[in-house]
C-alpha cells in the first residue's frame, strides 16, 4: 500500500505538487496520466525518494518512509524509465542481477532469477543472457529493463512512460506482457503515461493529474462514464466519441475483463465454493502458465464429481472461443447459434483475455441501435 | 649497443613509474572534480598552469627543491601528466547519460557502488585516452632528464651533441620517436576495444 498524505513539492517559487493525497492499494495497477508538466514524474520519483517533497508524508505499507534510508528503500521498489537505462557495460544477466547482487544474493541465485525472468518474456536464457544491451532491439532492451526492475521481487514497481519510445506493435505486446506479469506476480504497479489508450488498457485505477493536483482518481469505467473535468473528457477523446461506435469492432471491445478462473489442480469442493462466492455456475480452467484449458460447470461437478478430485477431470473442452482481435460479429454468431451462454476471448498466447456473455451481446446490440447505455 | 638497451630500459622505467603515480593521482583528482564542481575548476586550473610552465623552468625549480636525480625527473613527469588524466576523467564522469545515472540511483546503488560498478567502467575508454596522451608526452619530456642527472635516452643524445656526432644523436633520438609512435598506436587500439560496450 502506498499513501501520499498532503505531499507538496516546490522548485523555488513554483509549486509542482500541490497538497497531493491518495492511497494505492496493494496489487493494484495504477496509471498516472495528465498533460505534460503536470507532475506525474515528480509524483513517481517521490515514491522511491529520488525526489524529496517539501512537505507531507509518504507511507508504504503503513510505514512513514520519509525518514528511512533512501538507498535501501529503492532496492525494494522496482524502477523502469522511458530511456531504459540499461548499463551498457553489463550483459543482460548482469543487468538483471544488479539489485539481487546489492542484496547479497549468491551467483547461483542470480542465475536462477535471470533464467526465470527471461522465460517470462520468451527470451531464452542461452541465447540472451550473455548479450550486451547494444546487441538487443529497443523492445528487447525494455523487456530487460522491466525484468531488471522485477529481479529482487519488489512488491512495488514504478514505471515512467516505459513504452513511450517504442513502436506501436512492440508497445502493445509489452503492455500485454506487463499486465500479465503484474497479475501473475501480484505486483503493485504505478505507471506514468500520457497515452489514454495505454491507461485504459492497463489500469485498475487511473489518477488524472493537472498542474500538480489530482483531478480525478477512478477506475477506467468510471472515468469513461463520468469524466470529472472537461480536460479529462478531452483526453478520453475518441473513447467517448460517438463515431467510434460505428466503426467495426473487435471481440475485445465487447468482452468483460473480469473472468473467474480456477487452476486445473483445484479440487472439486473448492471450485464449487468459489462459484458460490462469485455467484456463477461455471469457471474457466487454466494451467500453470494461465493458458486456457476449458471450462468447468457446477452441473458437471455435481453429476460426476468426487470430493477431493482435481477439477481437471471434469473440464468441458468444447467451450466456444474467439481471439481478442477477431471480429465481434464472429463471437456473436457463435454464441447465437449454440446453446452456450458465453464465448471465451483469448490472447495470442492462449491466456484468457475476457468473456462475452449473452448479456454483453444484448447490450452491444442495444448500443448499436440506441447509443451508449448504462450498465 | 648495451648502453643503448640500458638507456632505453631506464627511460621506460622512469616513464612507467611516473605514469602509475600520475594515473592514481589524476583519476582520483578527476573523480573529486566531477563531484565538487567548484573544487574541480580550481584543480584543473592549477593543472593547466603547471602544464604551461616550460619544462626547463619546471625542472630547474624542482631541482632546487628535490636535488638532482631520477626522483626529480619523475615528479616533473607526474606533474605534466596530470592535466590530461584529470580532465578526461572529469569530463567522462560528468558527461555520462543522465538516464543511466538515474537508473542506477533508482535501483538503490549507493554513490560508491555507482562509481565502481557503472560510472568508472563507462568512463574507462576516455580515461585511458587521457593516459595515452600523458604517456606519449612523457616519453619525450623524459629526454630532458639528462639535464638534472637522471638517466634514459636523453643521456645518449646529450653525449652526441657534446661530441658533435650526428649518428649518436640519432641513436638516442630514434628510439624515443619509435617508442612514442608504438605506444600511441597500441593504446589507440586498446582504447577502441575498451569502448565496444560503453554505449
Ligand atoms: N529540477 C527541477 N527544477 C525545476 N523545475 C522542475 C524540475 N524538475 C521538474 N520541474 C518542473 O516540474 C513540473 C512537473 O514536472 P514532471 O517531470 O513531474 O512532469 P510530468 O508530468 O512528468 O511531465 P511529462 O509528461 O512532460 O514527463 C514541470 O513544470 C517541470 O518543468
Ligand atoms: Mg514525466
Amino acid at each position: 500500500m502506498i499513501e501520499f498524505r498532503n505531499v507538496t513539492k516546490r522548485y523555488g517559487r513554483t509549486t509542482i505538487l500541490d497538497d497531493v493525497s491518495f492511497t494505492i492499494e496493494r496489487g493494484q495497477f495504477v496509471v498516472l496520466i495528465g498533460p505534460s508538466g503536470c507532475g506525474k514524474t515528480t509524483t513517481l520519483r517521490t515514491i522511491n525518494r529520488l525526489i524529496e517533497p517539501k512537505a507531507g508524508t509518504l507511507f508504504i505499507d503503513g510505514e512513514d518512509v520519509t525518514h528511512q534510508n533512501p538507498v535501501e528503500l529503492r532496492r525494494k521498489i522496482g524502477y523502469v524509465i522511458q530511456q531504459i537505462g540499461l548499463f551498457p557495460n553489463m550483459t543482460v544477466e548482469q543487468n538483471i542481477s544488479v539489485v539481487p547482487k546489492l542484496l547479497k544474493h549468491s551467483r547461483a541465485e542470480c542465475e536462477a532469477i535471470t533464467r526465470e525472468l527471461l522465460a517470462l518474456v520468451d527470451m531464452p536464457y542461452e541465447e540472451n543472457a550473455s548479450k550486451y544491451p547494444s546487441e538487443l532491439s529497443g523492445g528487447q532492451q525494455q523487456r530487460i529493463g522491466v525484468l531488471r526492475a522485477l529481479a529482487a521481487s519488489p512488491p512495488i514497481v514504478l514505471m515512467d512512460e516505459p513504452f513511450g519510445a517504442l513502436d506501436p506493435v512492440t508497445r502493445e505486446s509489452l503492455q500485454e506482457e506487463v499486465k500479465r506479469i503484474q497479475r501473475k506476480l501480484k505486483k503493485t504497479i504505478v505507471f506514468v503515461t500520457h497515452d489514454m489508450d495505454e491507461a485504459l488498457r492497463l489500469a485498475d485505477t487511473i489518477i488524472f493529474m493537472d498542474k500538480g493536483r489530482i483531478l480525478q482518481m477512478a477506475t477506467p469505467e468510471e472515468m469513461l462514464q463520468n469524466p470529472a473535468d472537461p480536460l479529462i473528457k478531452s483526453f478520453l477523446g475518441r473513447h467517448t466519441d460517438d463515431e467510434a461506435i460505428a466503426a467495426p469492432k473487435k471481440a475485445e471491445a465487447f468482452m468483460k475483463r473480469r473472468v473467474y478462473t480456477v487452476h486445473e489442480n483445484a479440487k472439486t469442493l473448492e471450485s464449487i465454493e468459489r462459484m458460490r462466492k462469485r455467484e456463477v455456475n461455471s469457471l474457466v480452467v487454466i494451467d500453470d502458465d494461465e493458458r486456457f484449458l476449458g471450462t468447468v460447470s457446477i452441473e458437471a461437478i455435481k453429476e460426476r464429481g468426487k470430493a477431493g478430485h482435481p477439477i481437471r477431470e471434469y473440464i468441458n473442452g468444447e467451450t466456444l472461443t474467439v481471439h481478442r482481435s477477431d471480429d465481434a460479429k464472429e463471437a456473436f454468431d457463435k454464441l447465437l447459434s449454440s446453446s452456450e451462454n458465453y464465448v471465451i476471448v483469448l490472447n495470442d498466447d492462449r491466456t484468457v483475455a475476457g468473456i462475452i456473455t449473452r448479456t454483453s451481446t444484448a447490450k452491444a446490440m442495444g448500443e448499436a441501435l440506441w447509443g451508449e447505455m448504462d450498465a | 649497443m648495451r648502453e643503448l638497451l640500458f638507456a632505453t630500459g631506464e627511460h621506460l622505467l622512469i616513464v612507467a613509474l611516473s605514469m602509475i603515480v600520475a594515473t592514481l593521482v589524476g583519476v582520483g583528482l578527476g573523480i573529486l572534480s566531477s563531484w565538487k564542481k567548484r573544487l574541480g575548476t580550481v584543480i584543473i586550473t592549477i593543472a593547466e598552469i603547471v602544464q604551461t610552465i616550460p619544462s626547463l623552468a619546471l625542472l630547474a625549480l624542482l631541482m632546487i627543491i628535490f636535488g638532482l636525480g631520477n626522483l626529480t625527473m619523475g615528479i616533473a613527469l607526474v606533474l605534466y601528466a596530470l592535466l590530461p588524466i584529470i580532465r578526461n576523467t572529469q569530463v567522462a564522469l560528468t558527461e555520462l547519460p543522465p538516464a543511466i545515472i538515474d537508473a542506477a540511483r533508482g535501483m538503490g546503488m549507493s554513490r560508491s557502488q555507482r562509481l565502481t560498478q557503472v560510472e568508472i567502467p563507462l568512463a574507462i575508454p576516455m580515461i585511458f585516452g587521457g593516459i595515452k596522451v600523458a604517456l606519449v608526452n612523457s616519453l619525450s619530456i623524459a629526454v630532458m632528464g639528462v639535464l638534472i642527472g637522471s638517466g634514459g635516452l636523453g643521456y645518449i643524445i646529450y653525449r652526441g651533441i657534446q661530441q658533435r656526432n650526428m649518428a649518436r644523436i640519432l641513436i638516442g633520438a630514434i628510439p624515443v620517436v619509435v617508442i612514442a609512435l608504438f605506444f600511441d598506436w597500441a593504446m589507440t587500439k586498446i582504447e577502441q576495444r575498451l569502448s565496444t560496450h560503453t554505449t
